[in-house]
């Protein structure tokens, strides 16, 4: 099997080495074409995101505006925060080069001068890596002003890291870009789109850090290779987080559409001790979990998750034995998405708290049955009433846990003790600062 | 007490400022400066952060409280971060996060009296293909025990 993200060539994250193979001629070749023939190739490849929605990369920048009346921006999204992905990492680590030969083809695509690329705050080491990347790329005349020279091009741009400091929200993007601006991570409300009004007001397009590692290869190689790759509705390969009770956990680079019961049993080496699956979770804790008896022909794509009743998500697929407690699992998912609310939607700040009391509640031996279809009641409330996915993504975890292993939670339910639930409950983000002294910038 | 930044840090945050057009936007960086000149983010800092960069005091006070890594008091000199995220938890990371409490006797965002350690409970660092993991300051530590979690923490001048 061919990888396309993380090639199995040893000291990769060398220039020379990279150089040696093949490195920068994608960027080289796309210099010869247009920005609408990059844009157009990058379409027919088929190539979806891989930052959680799937959404059409060539489609996206399409909506970029033509006229340069304004300064452009392009937004690498490195925050990698989702619990059960640990991808964009290895990309960081292993081959840096090709990230930044994509951000050149898209900032060239999109015609933008500058790309900041976003990386969690905690990913001290791989930030340091990356930085010595765009050091050498610079040195090299691979970025900035000597690209003009290097490419034989009028075209150059600039790439700068911005470090998060912890905020699971940045990483939605328009959060990400009010990050990038200095501000609180507040995600905005949508319309206007990022392509109209992103970074300082400006078009700006955001994609994941996978998803642009993606590039040099379609364009080195043509659509047509990329798009015959894998499921042919979600071509590619995608780069799979393996994590829980499995004998080999790690990030396995398979095509798109693989099956997910091959992932488990031969890459990630079977379930611990060789006990059954109870659960798993196919695209990072924000998807909706699958019962172990779901997983039969189950495939690793967009459109095959998504009959399967969940989604493919950041392709970080958590594993769960036949002993493991749902309720503990769904405690934990809830607390973080309570932690993490930026608290300024009513239904997702209030909603997250009360389904984390009430589950834990539940674990106190005080839970009746009526508390489950409370639970799902909140999280229905939720869902689709807020200005971003968080709270999609907060109530997922609790309405399909409940509905898909209802007798297992009827089971910690069995004790009739009724106590009403109190319903103002805050995020424990520190949200002190009224939104109004933002606003002056 | 009054804070000043260093005459090389100073050097940093213009560098930094080139990097975005409004110098608003160089508050995040310049906050990860100054957290690493005085430890954490006392008044004093927050206020030569806004002198420095030309900005409200506002502005970098909200961002200070917003963002989890940013500290508005002193931790110690080894923070210590335990994952409990799901990946973790399935791996016995409740059972590392409990025995480290115990060996330092301390709990959540608390520093131990000599200051030499302070513990945090964290949500997923990204590295839950190494679960049970650990933090101490910028390093991970993946694929531990409760015994490993102890050899590291005794290792600790
Ligand atoms: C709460 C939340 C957190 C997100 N975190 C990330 C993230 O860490 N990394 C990422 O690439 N996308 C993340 N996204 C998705 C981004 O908003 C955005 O869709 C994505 O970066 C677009 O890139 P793509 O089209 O290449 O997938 C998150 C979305 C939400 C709602
Ligand atoms: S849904 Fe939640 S995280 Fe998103 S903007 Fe609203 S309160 Fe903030
Ligand atoms: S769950 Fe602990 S690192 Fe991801």
């Amino acid at each position: 099997m061919e990888r396309i993200v993380l090639p199995q060539i040893e000291n990769l994250n060398q220039i020379d080495v990279y150089l040696a193979n093949q490195g920068f001629e994608a960027a080289k070749k796309a210099f010869t074409l247009s920005s609408d023939d990059i844009i157009d190739q990058v379409k027919k490849s088929g190539l979806r995101g891989r930052g959680g929605a799937a959404f059409l990369t060539g489609l996206k920048w399409s909506f970029m505006p033509k006229s340069n009346d304004k300064p452009k921006y392009l937004c690498i999204n490195g925050d990698e925060s989702e619990p059960g992905s640990f991808k964009d990492r290895q990309i960081f680590e292993f081959n840096p080069f090709q990230l930044i030969e994509g951000a050149i083809i898209t900032c060239y695509a999109i015609g933008a001068k500058v790309a900041y690329l976003y990386i969690r705050g905690e990913y001290h080491k791989w930030i340091k890596l990356m930085q010595n990347a765009v050091d050498v790329s610079y040195e090299r005349g691979f970025l900035g002003e000597k690209m003009k020279e290097t490419f034989g091009t009028n075209f150059s741009c600039e790439l700068f890291i911005h470090k998060g400091a912890g905020a699971y929200i940045c990483g939605e993007e328009s959060s990400l870009m009010n990050s990038i601006e200095g501000k609180r991570g507040y995600p905005r409300v949508k319309p206007p789109f990022p392509a109209q009004f992103g970074l300082w007001g400006n078009p700006t397009t955001i994609n994941n850090v996978e998803t642009i590692t993606n590039i040099p290869p379609i364009i080195r190689n043509g659509w047509e290779w990329f798009s015959k790759i894998g499921a042919p509705k979600h071509p590619g390969t995608i780069l799979f987080g393996v994590s829980g009770h499995v004998n080999r956990p790690g990030v396995y680079e398979l095509p798109s559409g693989t099956l997910l019961i091959e992932i488990i049993d031969k890459y990630a080496g079977g379930v611990i001790g060789g006990k059954k699956i109870k659960c798993v979770i196919p695209g990072g804790s924000s998807m909706p979990p699958l019962r172990g008896d779901q997983l039969e022909g189950v495939r690793m794509d967009a459109e095959s998750l998504k009959e399967a009743g969940s989604a493919i998500g950041t392709g970080g697929i958590m594993v769960m034995d036949e002993d493991t407690n749902l309720l503990d699992v769904l405690i934990r998912i809830s607390h973080f998405y309570h932690h993490e609310s930026c608290g300024q939607c009513t239904p997702c700040r209030e909603g997250t708290g009360w389904m984390e009391k009430t589950l834990k509640r539940i674990k106190a031996g005080l839970g009746t049955s009526k508390d489950l279809d409370l639970l799902c009641d909140v999280a229905s409330h939720i869902e689709g009433n807020t200005i971003c996915a968080l709270g999609d993504a907060a109530a997922w975890p609790v309405k399909f846990m409940i509905t898909r292993f209802r007798d297992e939670f009827e089971k910690y339910v069995n004790n009739n003790v009724q106590i009403p639930v109190p319903n103002k409950v805050h995020s424990m983000r520190n949200t002190a600062i009224p939104l109004a002294n933002l606003e002056k910038n | 007490m009054k804070f000043t930044f260093t005459e090389e840090n100073l050097k940093k945050i213009e560098a930094i400022r080139k990097k975005y057009p409004t110098s608003l936007a160089a508050v995040m960086p310049v906050i990860y400066i100054a957290q690493e000149q005085n430890g954490y983010i006392s008044e004093e800092v927050m206020e030569e952060i806004a002198n420095v960069l030309s900005i409200d005091k506002v502005n970098v006070l909200s961002v200070v409280t917003f963002y989890t890594m940013y500290h508005t008091k002193p931790m110690g000199k080894y923070h210590v971060q335990v994952c409990t995220n799901v990946s973790c938890i399935l791996r016995g990371a409740y059972e590392i996060f409990d025995s480290v409490k115990k060996k330092l006797g301390i709990d959540h965002m608390q520093v131990t009296e000599d200051g030499k350690f302070s513990l945090e409970e964290v949500e997923c660092m990204g590295a839950c293909g190494g679960a049970p993991m650990i933090a101490i300051n910028e390093d991970y530590f993946e694929n531990l025990t409760k015994e490993k979690v102890e050899e590291i923490l005794d290792s600790l001048k």
